[in-house]
């Protein structure tokens, strides 16, 4: 139930709103960032981090949550698994339903290779489809890849890898393209001109949306594709481990049966791990944006069999989850509301910050608001500022908000909160993992010549922070890349004998280290019953 | 002190916070969900959900993770249900009247009943833009659904047997591709990209020095 307190204080935000309408509060400077960042992002927060005990990453930072998985032995370690029996046979063998899957499962299957698709859910059971806001381009006149390179690049903290950010940025033109061509309804005026928006951290209005539903427009348009080419995908299936072979290539994965508990065989050419995020593994405790099926995996069987991690641990909390009320909390509200116009205002009714900085010094300064500086808003489960929405009626005429970001309309209908006429109450929630498994420009790991990575999965494309907008485009750009070169890869490749030896050297690993691996990992999914809690 | 209410899942009865979702109210009694839970935010269509409360007639649709638990209430998960995707060539198909004719013939079965969209979970006008698909205008069919998340719950309560979520689909591709206007200044960027026009540029920015960078950076020009 609102509170009085909540009440009392939309009151202050609805006395200031003339007088901030047509102010745009100061942007910070660099240093200004920098000490914010210091001081209140939950990267810098030492206790949520664990050590990496062995592998190629030992001795690194890493959340503690996902610590604990890459110190815990595999599933399937003293389980008996019969690699010659096999199941599924493919040139590419794709890990992941979401939107780097799809696209790579159909330029695989363009480029003339034999694909299967496997997921521990539904294809399109992914961040993408919950993707809301938009997909950055540089396509009109006054923008260059250049410039989206230089605001990718600074607003990634100068740690983007070039080669992979230039591959972001130069193909970004061509992925929209290929999108509207397969039928994505991109929004657009009448003479075909996309509408584009501002997101944290653009100098140029690049962001194309389809509504609010952009990423769940581009999902359910490559599932289409996908099974109209009849492409195998194989749902309630999760890869729980690599199978390698005694060249040191991988040759497929270890499958599990979500509903029986059967294992079985995929052998394929070459892998490709699309496997996404970890906002379910709650780093810190942080709510999240995330799907049900987003903890990690591929990032746990990738690193098991060898391949390196990069910035794994910049995390990205997303500046506006939803604060109240408690039936969606955590759950995204799309940045292109503040692209649209709204404010963010503490609970004095006071612009606390230019309402469009990057993610990671919006979050952190929401956050220094509402702990510090005591301007939150108490919420029966903790605190939050405002999302001053009807300042986008007033801006963009009535009916904006209908037209524009009908799901959040509709998901606060839902709870009686009309944010047409009455702000909403945010805080940061746990988005989108930075790093991931290390990859180069073709996309292919660097320790293993026929595993690729796509999507979430990878790290280094956005360095340590990632731009709104910039996620939907590398899973394009990226899983379109790695479905063409695994394909041409698999023309070269001969397996040789089948084994999981890297599980148990794994193992033997830990117990020198001297790691109590009581856990098993993969976590394939997060324990919500409440016995498991 | 919590308030506990008490509900039916699959016509077992638990105790559970008033003030959960369904989902979560299924997970508090003590399910683990693999299927019938995907985003939990109301963008995949995983949970469909069907319910009645204990002494009401009416039989309500809604997503699980987007509706509130209310006393005496009968719930059973749809986390599949059948649906018909067709498939097709979105390179030889175009978008005239007798596509659908071709692929989703089942929609002139019609019988006007409204069913479809009593049971939307997102609210949408679904008979409506099957209406539109029947007589060809797919703009207007994808302008219709384009909040669908394909739950499927229309088409469980369709007597002829439609799979609305899938004509809507095809609508909306055929509208993307063939029926929206042509986007020249991407078009034209494709090409300038594709003819080397910018490779000068990136090879150059790539291989500035930080505190170069950090200085071009900081001082950009933001368009208003």
């Amino acid at each position: 139930m609102i509170t009085e307190a909540m009440r009392e204080s939309i009151k202050k935000v609805e006395a200031t709103r003339a007088e901030r309408m047509g102010v745009e509060p100061k942007r910070m400077t660099a240093d200004e960032k920098d000490a914010l960042l210091k001081a209140y992002h939950p990267d810098y927060r030492e206790n949520g981090f664990a050590d990496i005990k062995i592998g190629p990453n030992k001795g690194q930072k890493v959340p503690a949550e996902l610590g604990s998985l890459l110190n815990s032995n595999s599933r399937i370690l003293h389980k008996k698994i019969d690699l010659s029996k096999v199941d599924y046979e493919a040139d590419v063998l794709v890990i992941g339903g979401g939107g780097a899957g799809a696209s790579a499962a159909i330029e695989a299957h363009e480029a003339g290779a034999g694909v299967v698709m496997v997921t521990k859910l539904r294809i399109g059971d992914a961040n993408t489809m919950m993707a809301e806001g938009g997909i950055q381009a540089a396509d009109k006149e006054n923008d260059s890849p250049v410039q989206h390179y230089l605001d990718a690049f600074g607003g990634g903290h100068f740690a983007a890898r070039p080669e992979l950010l230039k591959r972001l940025v130069m193909e970004a033109p061509d992925a929209i393209k290929w999108l509207n061509e397969l039928g994505v309804m991109f929004d657009k005026d009448a003479d075909g001109r996309m509408v584009t928006t501002h997101g944290g951290g653009t100098s140029r209005k690049r962001m194309h949306a389809c509504k609010d539903y952009s990423g769940a427009e581009i999902m359910r348009t490559l599932r289409d594709e996908v099974l109209n080419r009849d492409i195998p995908v194989v749902e309630f299936t999760a890869a729980v481990e690599l199978i390698k072979d005694d060249k040191g290539q991988v040759a497929g994965a270890v499958l599990l049966n979500m509903e029986t508990g059967d294992y079985m065989v995929a052998k394929a050419k070459t892998v490709i791990i699309a496997t996404g995020g970890a906002g379910r593994l709650h780093y810190q405790n942080f709510p999240t944006s995330n799907h049900y099926g987003a903890t990690a995996d591929g990032l746990v069987m990738g690193y098991r069999a060898g391949a390196p991690l990069l910035y794994q641990e910049t995390i990205q909390y997303h500046p506006t989850g939803v604060a109240y009320p408690s039936q969606i909390f955590g759950a995204l509200v799309t940045e292109k509301v503040r692209s649209l116009g709204a404010m963010l205002i503490n609970a004095e009714g006071e612009a606390f910050m230019h309402p469009l900085e990057t993610r990671d010094v919006s979050a952190a300064s929401i956050i220094r608001e509402c702990s510090d500086r005591g301007k939150g808003v108490e919420t029966p489960l903790g605190s939050g500022v405002w999302l001053d929405t009807p300042m986008i009626e007033m801006l963009g005429g009535e009916g904006t908000i209908e037209k524009r970001i009908p799901a959040m309309l509709r998901m606060y209908l839902n709870y009686d909160i009309d944010m047409r006429k009455e702000p909403i109450l945010i805080y940061p929630t746990l988005h989108y993992q930075n790093g991931g498994l290390e990859i180069g420009g073709e996309g292919f790991t660097k320790a293993i010549d026929n595993l690729l990575v796509a999507g979430e999965a990878v790290g280094g494309i956005h360095g340590k922070n990632r731009l709104m907008g910039n996620s939907l485009l590398d899973i394009i750009v990226f899983g379109r890349n790695a479905g063409k070169a695994a394909a041409q890869k698999a023309k070269k490749i001969k397996l040789g004998t089948f084994n999981l030896d890297h599980v148990v050297q794994y193992a033997e690993e830990l117990k020198k280290a001297g790691v109590e691996a009581d856990d098993i990992s993969p976590l394939l999914l997060p324990q919500y019953a409440r016995h498991e809690r | 002190m919590q308030e506990m209410i008490d509900v039916y899942f699959f016509g077992k009865r638990y105790s559970v916070p008033a003030d959960l979702t369904i989902m979560t109210a299924m997970e508090y009694a003590g399910y683990t969900l693999s299927r019938g839970c995907g985003c939990r935010h109301g963008f995949c269509g995983a949970c469909a959900t069907i319910y009645r409360v204990k002494g009401k007639n009416e039989l309500k649709t809604c997503l699980a993770c987007q509706t509130q638990v209310e006393a005496g209430m009968y719930v059973a998960s749809i986390p599949f249900f059948p649906t018909d995707k067709r498939t097709y060539d979105i390179e030889q198909i175009k978008p005239t009247e007798q596509i659908m004719m071709e692929l989703y013939p089942e929609i002139y079965s019609c019988i006007g009943c409204n069913a479809c969209t009593k049971a939307c979970t997102q609210d949408l006008d679904v008979m409506q833009y099957i209406a539109y698909a029947q007589r060809g205008d797919f703009e207007a069919c994808a302008e219709e659904s384009f909040d669908c998340v394909g739950c499927g719950c229309c088409s469980t309560r369709c007597p002829a047997g439609i799979s609305h979520p899938m004509v809507g689909v095809l609508a909306r591709r055929l509208t993307g591709k063939y029926i929206a206007p042509e986007t020249a200044h991407l078009k034209k960027r494709v090409e300038e990209v594709r003819k080397g026009a910018f490779d000068e540029l990136i090879e150059q920015i790539m291989e500035k020095p930080i505190t170069e960078m950090k200085e071009l950076y900081n001082t950009r020009e933001i368009e208003k």
